[in-house]
Order: structure tokens, then C-alpha cells, then sequence
């Protein structure tokens, strides 16, 4: 990718905001989206651990930053600083506290023992009063116009998704993310050479919540109310769409969850515009349709169509 | 003797009924090419797999480098230095060779600030003369998935090589390989013997091979050890040449 | 919660109510499990649809007592119509997945979960259903014991079905292509056996007794279209004690399980009952882990 590419991209998400000022939350929502494809891509791509689970670092974030901005006594733009890195804190404590343990399990016991996780810390945040239990919170009220705040927070999740996105790209660069594709691909080889395989792992879940717990404490505030089961702890809906994102563009790739991303959002907005209430049906049978019949997803599909072109990459990428 | 680099003293190993090991005692000078050899079943790999840590043994004592290794997990002792390579060469499939080397480099590397760095100009030259070494160099930019199986064991011996371990043990290196390409494989064992260091413990069931480059050889059989000695003394030991043949 | 516990000590005749209720609502989570344990064993696929199948088995109960028919007819009537929704499931989206990565699978069978509860909560509602059997309720120990007799009668039916399908897997000669097909899938293929059938059948046999499970639940308990999850959860909590092949060990595991449930949600109120499920399956998983790992292995 060439930088006037990137400058061009650049240029229309700045700008998005005012060709079409009616979605403005919908595209703060599609940035929302990003960030959580792809972060669930750096353990479920990169390295090979499918989450079922990442729900619950969005979750914990989202609830961090809301009780911060309750309780701290701060006016709304310290507090709400503040509780969005709260929120991220929090959510990577939550992967440091279960991490040693949940990822010392291989392949589905991984998964399914994160969604578990997932769903119980919905379950408890449902009934834990102090945050709300099941009425759930609410966040500040933003003190200005509602125009002004969507697009606040446009310009903020889009500057956040950025940053994952090239905070993740060094990463995946450097040799941490050979160390974590190692483990990908040949976990017991890995620690045959001798690898730290259990803190590569654990820091990589910690990274990938860090950011997806920032995020979470944003979403809250867009959203103004959060609900425990339905939307801050939500497996059928977040927890399993961020896999399902990362795969419809490519899992493993740089580009990938965040093309992912887009399409996967555009087309759940018009289920929900089209369908109302058959939308989470037709989003249950879009789950399996892409499962059985584009796993490879669309980087995936390309490199088969154009190999030429993806080696090119590969000698590019490791010769820098 | 404690100047040996590793001391195997009485292991056993049973899986189920099958005694796989039985108090199995042997030694590794540093420095040396040993050679491990033996009829198919004789636990010639459940050796190997003992002293790496892949799975506990059932008794005995195993020492690397003047330390008791016995109870210590695999990663713990390959980065005490002590590394294999596996009958069914394993390497990182969707990661080009020049990664797969890479993040095979010796651990002291990884530290948390050169964690997040790139490749250093020194380290990316050792790489590509250890790839040439192998005849892998124009094949570097590949997917190692993409390799044939002998190119992968090649790759694998590299990045072993790489690792600069004090003790390599290597299962069955030439299996698979093209005859015509032995010679060189034997000479690039002699080399990472003689000019890296590196202490080798070799499986083997090609006879030429081993006995061209062993200095000392043990033999196995049902388990046992049944026989150790020069090449020359193996080769010719009656009860070693009846191991073979009364096999089945 | 540390009344709750006190009130166990100083009145221990609750705990009876709670140990006898638990073992009853067991024997439900120990059909579904069975199911489980069969198509993971047979077909190496872990079905996270299980639960809905039971959610649906329940649904199907409460249209059959609309219709005007007797309740206990539901039963039997919901293990047919979720055999048939089983092989619709196997042939349109498991048969694609059985050779595939077990990821694929959770993924797919996760689909096929949301669709289907989202499918009952928009025609059902979201309400909490329940079927009266007017069986009336058993009282022992001084009314400080209550049993519903029609959770008795579900307890035994969920018993007898159990062993049924246990002496059909033995005696019959697709119970035996099963078998055959869960230790070696090639070789029952070379052998003549249609592995492609005999993974429908496995499958659909699977639905089928989530089908009696739901309906007994409904008659019993309760359903609601979002059951689902926390069945699929409980029954591999307990194939992963039991282990796969091990009836027994599913039955002593269910039951457990129940009455552990019920002792939870006593203490820990209600609203952390499925908390609870959820944090013990996790805990059990990483505490069998941990045991392999003494011996270098993993939980595979």
C-alpha cells in the first residue's frame, strides 16, 4: 500500500461525517466495529486462539469507564478521559487475572471456556447491584448538542481505531508476532525452541484488551444506556460478530478484520433497517452461511485467486 | 564423570504395558558426534523424548550441562540449550523460512526492549549464511509450508543450527532425503560439529551415515541398551548385527 | 449469601429439598449431555445448538397442550419433530463441518444456536413458558420438602430414555454402525458402512432426546427462547468430567451437577444460578487441565 492510498482513505473518513451526517452514528459505530475485529484477530488470527470470549474485556470496559464517570466527581470531559483509560486498565486486568489460566487450554477448551466467561460475566454484572445489576447504567449526559457529540466521539473512535490498527500493525512486524504466528502455527515446536509460549500468549490477550476495553467505555457513552446481557457482555450479537468480522475479511491479515469490518457492519445495519426483529435471524444464518462456505474469507479468498501478488508481499514485508 | 555435557543415568519409561525405556544409562561428551542406533521399536525416540522433558520418566536421572534436568519442562531446558528436531520435521508452515529463522535465534535476544524491534542487520547476514549453509538461501522468501520434505528437515536443521544450542539432538536427520544428498548433509553435520560447537546426539538408521560421522555409538534394543563402542567396534559386534537381523 | 448458607445449617431439611430437587432437574441435564457426549464421540463435533434443541423441544410441548392434547403426549412427540429438525441441521450445515476443524464447527453450530433462539423469540416471544400437568406435589419431612410429582415422573422417563438409547447403541445393528463409526469413521466406511447416515442418524438421535429433555423441562420447569446457551454449557461441562464414552459417569455427573446448581442458586440467589454454571465449567476445564498437565499432556 502506497501512502497516497492511505491519504486517501484518511482524507474520506475524515470527511465521511459530512457526506452523510444522518449515519453519523452508525459510523461511529463502524469504527467501534474495527476495533473489535481487530483486536479479536491478534489472538484469534495471529496467534491461533480462537475467543469466543473477547466480549468480556469490551464489557469490563465499557462498565469501568461508565462507574468512573458516576463516581469520580470529575466534570464531563476529565471523566470521561479518564474512565476510557479506567476502562482499558480494567479490561486488561480481567485478561491478566484469566489468562494464565484460560490459555494454558488448547484449541475448543480455549473457546468454549471463554465463552463461558463471556456469558457469566454478563450474568454476574446482572445481578451485581453496584453497577447497576439488571437495569443496567447510564452515562453522562454530553453537555452541548446531540450533532456535536456523535460527531465528538466519531472523530475520537475513528482517531482510536487508527491507532489499534498501527500499534497492532508494528506489532504483528516486530518479533513478538513471529513469536505468537509460531505459536499459531506449531505451539509445541515453539516451546520445543525454547519460547516463552504462556507470556506471549497472556500478553498478547492483555494488548488486544487494552484496546478493546478503551473502545467498550466509548461505546457506552455513545450509547448512553448499557445493558448487562444485551449489550455490554452480548455473545450472540459483539461477542460472536467480531469473529465473524475478522473472517469474512481474512483472518491472520493485517487489512483483513478491518475490510471485515466494514462490510460486516454496512450489512448488519440493513438487516436491522429491512428486517427489525428478524435482523439477529438473519444475522444467525449469515454466521453460518460465511462459516460453511467463505472461511478463507476475502484476503483469503484473493491470495488463492492472485498468488503472484501476495508474494510480492511476503518478500517485501520480510526484507524491511 | 561430571565433565560430561549430558548423563543419563538408569531411565526408564513405561507407556501402558510397553516398558519403552529400561534403565537406560549413557553419556554425551561436549564436543562429540554420538550416535543413537537400534531396531525399530527399541525406544530409540521415547528416549529422546525423556531427556527433552516432552513427557516425565517413570525413573532415573538425567543431567545437561552439570545440572539434574529431570523434572524440568521442555521449554525450561531448550533454553538451558539443549534442542531436537523431530522424525516428522516440524517448522512454522505459514511463516516464510527467513521468519521461521528468525524467531528461532538464540533466546538472550529476546528480551523485552528487542522484543518490539525489527530485524538487525548482523542477526539478518547470520541468517541468510545459515540458509546458504543449508542450500536454502534462493528459497528464503517461501512459505516453509510451501518447501518439499526435504527442504523442511533442511530448514529445520538450520534453525536449530541458528539457536546455537550447546547440545542438538537430531531424529533420524537423513530419512526422507535424497540419497545423492546425504554426503552433504553428512558434511554440514561435520561442520556444525567441528566449526559451531556444537555437540550432536544423532539417531540413525542409515549405517553409513552414522558410522562415517560418530565418534562413539550407542545401540538399543527392546528397550535395553545393548551395546556401546567405536564405529568400527559396532559394526562389528555380533550382538548388535543379531539385534538387527532378529528384529522381527 | 451467608444467611443463606446459615439457614442451610440450622435447618438442614432444606438441603434435602435442595438435594432432591437438584438430582430431579439432573436427569434432564444429564439426557442432553448424552446427546453430546454421542455426536462429539461419534462425529468429533461439539454441538453449541444442544441447548436450543432442548429450548425447542420444550416449544414444540407447548404447541402440542395448545393443540388440546395431553401433556405427557409431548413428549414423545417432541423427540420426533427435533429428530427431524436434527437431520434438516445435519443436512444442511453439520455435514459440511464434520471434516473440518473443530473451531469451524463451534462457529457453525454457534450460527445455527442464534438463529434458532432468535427464531423462537420472534415468534414466541420472550416470555418464560410452562405447561401444568395438574400432577399435583409430594410433601415429606414435615412439608419442609415439597417434590412435584411431575418432576418424579420426568426424572424417571429421563432415566428410562437414557438407558433405552443405551441398550439400542448395544443391541442394534445401527446402534452397532454407530459404534463402529465412533472408533473408526474410515474403516466402518471401507467396511460398507454409510458414515454419511450413520453421522445423520447420530446427530438427529442427538436432537431427539434434547427434544424429550425439553419437553420435560417445560412440563417440569420452565422454558424461555434463551435456555439454550446455559444447557449446551452444562451438558459439556459434564461430558468433560464424564468423559465421552462413560454413561455412567454422565448420569452421576448430571445429577451432581443439578443438585450443585440448586444448592448455588439457594445461597447465591437466584440471579448468579447461571453465573454459577457457567464459572464452574470453566473451573472444571481448568482444573482437568491442570491434572494432564502434571503429565505434559493437554485437554485435546
Amino acid at each position: 500500500m502506497k501512502l497516497y492510498h492511505y491519504l486517501l482513505i484518511l482524507l474520506l473518513c475524515l470527511v465521511a461525517p459530512f457526506l452523510l451526517p444522518h449515519y453519523l452514528t452508525q459510523l461511529a459505530f463502524l469504527w467501534i466495529m474495527v476495533v473489535l475485529s481487530i483486536t479479536w484477530d491478534t489472538t484469534g488470527g495471529q496467534m491461533g486462539y480462537n475467543s469466543f470470549g473477547n466480549i468480556i474485556f469490551f464489557g469490563v470496559g465499557m462498565y469501568a469507564c461508565a462507574v468512573f464517570q458516576r463516581d469520580s466527581g470529575l466534570s464531563y470531559f476529565p471523566a470521561l478521559l479518564i474512565g476510557l483509560g479506567v476502562g482499558g486498565v480494567f479490561a486488561m486486568l480481567t485478561a491478566a487475572i484469566f489468562g494464565n489460566a484460560l490459555l494454558g487450554m488448547r484449541g475448543h477448551y480455549f473457546s468454549i471456556g471463554t465463552l463461558g466467561l463471556g456469558v457469566a460475566a454478563g450474568e454476574v454484572a446482572g445481578g451485581w447491584d453496584y453497577i447497576g445489576a439488571g437495569s443496567g447504567l447510564t452515562t453522562p449526559l454530553y453537555p452541548g448538542p446531540l450533532e456535536h457529540r456523535d460527531l465528538l466521539f466519531y472523530y475520537m473512535f475513528f482517531v482510536w481505531a487508527v491507532i489499534t490498527f498501527f500499534a497492532l500493525r508494528r506489532l504483528y512486524q516486530s518479533r513478538f508476532g513471529l513469536a505468537i504466528n509460531a505459536i499459531r502455527d506449531n505451539e509445541e515446536k515453539a516451546e520445543a525452541m525454547g519460547i516463552h509460549t504462556t507470556r506471549y500468549k497472556v500478553s498478547a490477550w492483555i494488548i488486544s484488551a487494552w484496546f478493546l476495553g478503551v473502545i467498550g467505555g466509548g461505546a457506552g457513552n455513545l450509547m448512553g444506556f448499557i445493558d448487562p446481557k444485551d449489550v455490554a457482555f452480548s455473545g450472540p450479537t459483539f461477542g460472536v460478530w467480531m469473529i465473524l468480522m475478522a473472517i469474512t475479511g481474512g483472518k491472520g491479515t493485517i487489512w483483513g478484520p478491518v475490510i471485515g469490518a466494514v462490510i460486516f457492519h454496512v450489512t448488519q445495519e440493513l438487516f436491522w433497517t429491512l428486517l427489525l426483529g428478524w435482523q439477529r435471524v438473519a444475522m444467525g444464518l449469515l454466521i453460518v452461511l460465511i462459516v460453511l462456505f467463505f472461511p478463507e474469507g476475502i484476503l483469503g479468498w484473493l491470495r488463492q485467486r492472485y498468488p503472484n501478488r501476495f508474494n510480492t508481499n511476503i518478500t517485501q514485508r520480510a526484507e524491511k | 564423570m561430571t565433565s560430561e555435557l549430558l548423563e543419563i543415568q538408569a531411565v526408564s519409561k513405561a507407556f501402558g504395558g510397553v516398558q519403552a525405556n529400561r534403565e537406560i544409562s549413557l553419556q554425551v561428551p561436549s564436543g562429540k558426534i554420538i550416535g543413537l542406533i537400534g531396531p525399530n521399536g527399541s525406544g530409540k525416540t521415547t528416549l529422546f523424548n525423556s531427556i527433552v522433558g516432552y513427557h516425565p520418566i517413570d525413573s532415573g536421572s538425567i543431567r545437561f550441562d552439570q545440572r539434574e534436568i529431570t523434572r524440568m519442562l521442555t521449554p525450561q531446558i531448550a533454553r538451558l540449550g539443549l534442542l531436537r528436531t523431530f522424525q516428522q520435521t516440524r517448522i512454522y508452515v505459514r511463516m516464510s523460512c527467513m521468519q521461521n529463522m528468525q524467531i528461532s535465534l538464540p533466546l538472550r535476544q529476546h528480551k523485552l526492549k528487542t522484543i518490539f524491534e525489527p530485524l538487525s542487520r548482523t542477526d539478518q547476514q547470520r541468517i541468510e549464511d545459515m540458509l546458504a549453509f543449508v542450500g536454502l538461501h534462493g528459497k528464503r522468501h517461501l512459505l516453509a509450508g510451501d518447501l518439499s520434505f526435504g527442504q523442511q528437515k533442511l530448514l529445520e536443521f538450520a534453525m536449530a543450527l541458528i539457536a546455537k544450542p550447546k547440545l542438538l539432538l537430531l531424529d533420524e536427520p537423513t530419512a526422507g532425503i535424497n540419497p545423492t544428498l546425504i554426503n552433504g548433509l553428512i558434511d554440514r553435520l561435520k561442520v556444525a560439529n567441528r566449526e559451531l560447537g556444537i555437540t550432536l546426539f544423532i539417531i540413525e538408521h542409515n549405517m553409513r551415515v552414522i558410522m562415517n560421522i560418530a565418534d562413539h555409538i550407542y545401540c538399543l534394543a527392546h528397550g535395553r541398551l545393548l551395546a556401546e563402542g567405536a564405529p568400527d567396534a559396532i559394526q562389528n559386534n555380533q550382538v548388535v548385527i543379531d539385534a538387527y537381523l532378529g528384529a522381527d | 449469601m451467608l444467611d443463606n448458607v446459615q439457614i442451610l445449617f440450622q435447618a438442614p431439611v432444606f438441603s434435602v429439598d435442595l438435594i432432591v430437587n437438584g438430582m430431579l432437574i439432573g436427569a434432564i441435564f444429564m439426557l442432553a449431555a448424552y446427546g453430546m457426549a454421542l455426536v462429539w464421540g461419534v462425529m468429533n463435533v461439539i454441538n453449541v445448538a444442544q441447548g436450543e434443541f432442548v429450548m425447542l423441544g420444550g416449544y414444540v410441548t407447548l404447541l402440542v397442550v395448545k393443540m388440546g392434547l395431553p401433556p405427557l403426549v409431548g413428549i414423545p412427540i417432541s423427540a420426533i419433530v427435533l429428530f427431524g429438525v436434527g437431520w434438516l441441521v445435519y443436512r444442511l450445515v453439520i455435514f459440511r463441518v464434520v471434516e473440518r476443524d473443530v473451531f469451524t464447527s463451534l462457529l457453525a453450530t454457534y450460527g445455527v444456536a442464534i438463529l434458532l433462539a432468535q427464531l423462537i423469540n420472534e415468534t414466541f416471544g420472550a416470555d418464560v413458558r410452562t405447561v401444568d400437568t395438574g400432577m399435583g406435589t409430594w410433601f415429606f419431612l414435615d412439608n419442609n420438602v415439597t417434590v412435584a410429582v411431575i418432576k418424579v415422573v420426568a426424572f424417571v422417563l429421563a432415566i428410562v430414555i437414557g438407558i433405552l438409547l443405551w441398550l439400542f447403541l448395544k443391541k442394534s445393528r445401527t446402534g452397532q454402525a454407530i459404534r463402529a463409526t465412533a472408533q473408526n469413521a474410515r474403516a466402518a466406511r471401507i467396511l460398507g458402512i454409510d458414515t454419511h447416515r450413520t453421522f445423520a442418524i447420530t446427530y438427529s438421535l442427538s436432537a431427539a432426546l434434547c427434544g424429550a429433555a425439553g419437553s420435560l423441562a417445560i412440563m417440569a420447569w420452565a422454558v424461555h427462547p434463551y435456555i439454550g446457551l446455559p444447557y449446551t454449557i452444562r451438558s459439556f461441562m459434564i461430558v468433560v468430567v464424564a468423559g465421552v464414552g462413560n454413561l455412567l459417569g454422565v448420569i452421576i455427573a448430571g445429577l451432581g451437577l443439578g443438585v450443585a446448581e440448586n444448592v448455588a442458586g439457594f445461597i447465591l440467589g437466584a440471579e448468579f444460578q447461571i453465573a454459577f454454571v457457567f464459572l464452574l465449567m470453566i473451573g472444571a476445564l481448568i482444573l482437568r487441565n491442570s491434572l494432564l498437565r502434571r503429565q505434559r499432556k493437554y485437554l485435546r
